[in-house]
């Protein structure tokens, strides 16, 4: 008797998925997309990058150069198509590295507690006492330019925020219940550490880590923009971008280096919004 | 001229329409509200109870739809009308109360303005109005000083207190209907006791209607003439309170009332409870006869076919079971219970030993030059428990038994006295020390949700310890092994291979002490193991306990804040009060002739109980060491000598009391 009532429908689950993780699907093709392009740039780009023209300078957008030639007559499409490999390379290797270390540091510090934890807090605190820029573009000046040059003095100011995640999260962990028992158990602390307390609590730095590359990627564009990223012939964003700010007739010259960085950091965002709805079980079930 | 009812559901249906298919959550209730009167809905959790509560008010949200029968309010369609009229009644003539009262208050608002709100909301006061009712409310609610606690903010409050408010804006517009769901769930029982006391008398001088929604029969009891008990969406039994519980007509509410040891009845020889097997049926999948059928031992051919529907079976009773409209009684449970002699520890050496264990934790500073709080958990408890034997430790929330249990355990170093474990020091041990102490001492946690690593399996979990502590080497063994342990604790043994999350509370506890027994220990701490489960779960699980001290002659320490559990469980209890123990007796003994007062009030503040001593206030903060008796601020017989702390002194053989007047304070009499 009961089976005879109509029930209204459910939503399909197709339709569902793609409200919830349409835009991180979308943010996760711009991201694939420029990771291919940057895999694949020696091929799909027409010219060699630093190919020097002087006679054909500043040429607008046309069917031979599609994006333009900038001040040296190189080809401003080669040159955005290299661009990606270093602009990937330093945001992968900086979010990465950095939230490695950070994460091994908070993690300990949280479980070891005590004077362990306040020294490594304070030290974090004492990164973060400066400006992140100033202090990555002192200390890039000071190691001198190039691309290794400029990740390792982001790394320096990049770890801290990591750390203190870590932290927290494995304080959150370290309270609950299966941490208790498996010390009852009798395991060792870093088995505990291993095995509990850091599965469980990566979940928000899987979700900074992607949100964090696009902000990676603009900080090195802007330590190149002013003239500390890459060496100068090396195809780099930021540096174009710096090229091309006083040509105000050369429009193409800043702009498509300027599309570039806003496409792959947006696309980054949607991607981390998404990775958060899927790992949070809460906004899951909506 | 017949009274119109307050409340009038019909055929109500609730479904969630879920990504597996539609669930049906309340299927076909029906129930009708007289004004002034008082229902109980009982059932576990899943039953739809909840789900019922929420639908009278058009509370849900999505994927929850009502899809069919109606909700009469005083002769009104709740169910046509619009949200503007909805919002009317809601907070003005219908009023409800949730479980938690943690988080059922704004925290950044007065407790003046959340109560007043409502009120001129609804145009039912002017502000000024409003205030003096306001205070007036706090007041009839039991609180203290209304004019002063009216300026405070919820997090200012405790408990019991914040559930004083939320029943003040319950009752602030004065409704026909009071709707509460849980509302002492999370409570301890002294403060229960004093909630449901204020329930009963609000309904006496307001005479608003009340549906009390509660997973204890015992609490319904207290409040509730009628009570209906629901079953996978269906309420399977309705008829008066008194009548239920001493005659049940459906034999789910028949294993309701009989899978929980009551502090009223005799004693018997056997400890084990009544517990139905297995659990409640798939919601996407139910039976097509009875949904009680798989699990009811009285079931007859017809009920695996035929959906029985729901029918008088006495006068006012009805009851949704084949085999009580045929006109069959259900049997009396065997007396359950326990009155053998109780094993106190003699000449034996004890297989654990406290003595003068304390534990303060501090807190972080207020600020740079506030002096540092400390919170004294436990202050100076002397315990020993005997080989074999069960010891109960019971007391309200803040009294230091789950801190004690993470001593003995080691989670936490205690900061000053000894425990010793079979001869051994452990107290001041290190780490390294006590581990392969460990093997032998094991702990069985509260929450099961939240004691299994959710990014295991369950047979990585069993298997972890033996491989850690070296006893079996990874592969063929472990996996033997793990087979042997989920055997033990009554699981399929094929769900090795599963996650925590597939599991329901109660197999999830039983995994959790599956655990605690892989490295075979001769003693286990339970920490309210059964406390987060039904009843029925919870019989289950204390019938398997049981089972293995048995079998394996294990030492239980088992802290619980249910009185009659542990009361039929253990064979000695221990009273702990601030952090020191106030009375330590054998179970029996305990229960008929108590010595110290805070014992006398424990007992008597168990639900479904006559004769009950209120004992005003609440414990104090722990942040203050106690001096002299530290039960003295609440006691009802204290006197000036209290100050002086009395010491736990044997009055009779076994039985310690921490008391100047032992046994002076009266028992209640046994109903």
């Amino acid at each position: 008797m009961s089976g005879a009532i109509a029930l209204p429908a459910v939503p399909s689950r197709r339709s569902r998925l793609w409200r919830r993780y349409g835009l991180a699907g979308f943010g996760a093709g711009i991201v694939l997309a420029w990771i291919l392009i940057a895999l694949l740039a020696p091929w799909l780009s027409p010219y060699p990058p630093d190919f020097v023209e002087v006679t054909n300078r500043l040429q607008p957008p046309s069917a031979t150069h599609w994006l333009g030639t900038d001040a040296l007559g190189r080809d401003c499409f080669s040159r955005l198509l290299h661009g990606a490999r270093v602009s990937l390379l330093a945001g992968f290797s900086v979010v990465v590295l950095g939230a490695g270390f950070g994460t091994l540091l908070g993690m300990v510090a949280a479980y070891a507690r005590g004077w362990v934890d306040e020294a490594l807090m304070r030290l974090t605190d004492l990164v973060l006492c400066f400006p992140p820029i100033i202090l990555a573009l002192a200390i890039a000046a000071a190691l001198g330019i190039g691309t290794t040059n400029t990740i390792i003095a982001m790394l320096v100011v990049w770890w801290p925020k990591f750390a203190r995640l870590a932290r927290a999260l494995a304080l959150v962990q370290r309270g609950q219940e299966y941490v208790e028992a498996a010390v009852v158990l009798g395991l060792k602390p870093a088995r505990i550490l291993g095995r509990h307390i850091v599965p469980n609590a990566v979940g928000p730095l899987v979700v900074l880590v992607t949100l964090d590359v696009g902000n990676a990627i603009i900080t090195f564009a802007g330590l190149s923009f002013l003239g500390l990223g890459v060496v100068p012939p090396t195809p780099e964003w930021g540096a174009m971008v710096a090229e091309g700010r006083e040509l105000v007739e050369q429009w193409w010259v800043a702009t498509f280096p300027g599309l570039a960085i806003l496409t792959i950091v947006l696309g980054f965002n949607f991607l981390g919004d998404g990775v958060r709805d899927w790992l949070d079980p809460k906004a899951r079930s909506r | 001229m017949r009274e119109i009812p307050v409340l009038e559901v019909k055929d109500l249906r609730t479904v969630f329409l879920t990504d597996a298919g539609p669930v049906r959550a309340v299927d076909g209730v029906s129930f009708t509200v007289m004004p002034g009167e008082t229902l109980g809905i009982v059932g576990e959790s899943g039953s739809g109870k909840s789900v019922t509560a929420l639908s009278l008010l058009r509370l849900l949200e999505e994927p929850a739809r009502i899809v069919g029968g109606s909700i009469r309010f005083q002769g009104r369609d709740l169910l046509a009308m619009d949200q503007e009229a909805l919002r009317a009644l809601r907070g003005d003539r219908i009023s409800m109360v949730f479980q938690d009262p943690m988080t059922g208050l704004n925290p950044v608002v007065r407790i003046l303005r959340q109560l007043t709100e409502h009120m001129v909301a609804h145009g039912r006061a002017t502000p000024a109005e409003a205030k003096s009712r306001a205070i007036s409310l706090l007041g009839r609610m039991g609180i203290t000083a209304p004019e002063r606690s009216a300026a405070r903010f919820p997090h200012e409050f405790s408990g019991g207190m914040r559930q004083r408010v939320m029943l003040g804006i319950g009752f602030a517009n004065d409704p026909a209907l009071l709707i509460a769901d849980e509302p002492t769930t999370a409570l301890d029982v002294t403060i229960q006791a004093q909630i449901l006391d204020l329930l009963r008398r609000l309904n006496g001088e307001f005479g608003t209607a009340i549906v009390l929604i509660s997973h204890d029969l015992g609490v319904i009891a207290d409040v509730c003439r009628r009570v209906a008990v629901m079953y996978a969406g269906e309420v399977v039994e309705e008829a008066g309170t008194a009548a239920v519980l001493a005659d049940p007509r459906h034999p789910y509410a028949w294993a309701l009332v009989n899978a929980v040891p009551r502090i009223g009845t005799p004693l018997g020889t056997d400890r084990r409870l009544v517990a139905i097997e297995g659990a409640p049926p798939d919601p996407l999948a139910l039976p097509a006869g009875c949904r009680f059928a798989p699990r009811c031992p009285f079931r007859i051919a017809r009920c695996e076919t035929e959906h029985p529907p729901l029918a008088e079976v006495a006068p006012g009773r009805l009851a949704r079971c084949w085999v009580t409209q045929a006109g069959e009684v259900l049997p009396k449970a065997g007396v359950a219970g326990f009155v053998g002699t109780a094993r106190i520890p003699v000449a034996t050496q004890p297989i654990l030993s406290v003595r003068g264990l304390e534990k303060r934790f501090p807190l972080p500073r207020e600020s740079l030059l506030a002096p540092r709080r400390v919170v004294h958990a436990v202050n100076g408890i002397d315990l020993d428990v005997a080989r074999g034997e069960t010891l109960g430790v019971v007391g309200e929330s803040g009294c230091g038994k789950s801190t004690l249990a993470r001593l003995i355990t080691r989670i936490h170093a205690p900061s000053a006295g000894s425990i010793v474990f079979d001869g051994q020091e452990i107290g001041q041990a290190s780490a390294a020390e006590i581990r392969p102490l460990r093997r032998r001492l094991q702990m069985v946690f509260q929450d099961p949700y939240a004691s299994l690593n959710p990014r295991m399996r369950v047979g990585d979990i069993l298997a972890e310890p033996l491989i850690a502590h070296g006893l079996i080497g990874r592969g063929a063994a472990a996996r033997e092994r793990v087979t042997e342990l989920l055997a033990t604790v009554g699981l399929n043994p094929a769900w090795a291979t599963r996650c925590p999350h597939e599991f329901s509370g109660g197999q999830r506890q039983r995994i959790s002490i599956a655990r605690a027994l892989a490295l075979q220990p001769d003693m286990i701490l339970a920490d309210e193991p059964i406390s987060a489960l039904d009843v029925n779960i919870q019989a289950q699980i204390l019938n398997l306990m049981l089972d293995l001290q048995q079998r394996m002659g294990l030492t239980y320490l088992f802290i619980a804040h249910d009185l009659a559990v542990v009361r039929h469980l253990c064979d000695r209890v221990a009273v702990l009060y601030l952090g020191k123990v106030m009375e330590l007796a054998p179970s029996a003994e305990l229960f008929a002739r108590p010595l110290h007062p805070y014992s006398s009030v424990l007992i008597s503040a168990v639900p479904g109980r006559a004769g009950r001593i209120l004992l005003q206030g609440e414990p104090p903060s722990t942040l203050a060491k106690p001096t002299g008796c530290p039960f003295r601020g609440r006691c009802p017989i204290a006197r000036p000598i209290c100050e002086t702390p009395p010491p736990l002194v044997e009055h009779a053989p076994g039985c310690f009391a921490a008391c100047h007047f032992p046994g002076e304070f009266a028992p209640p009499p046994s109903p």
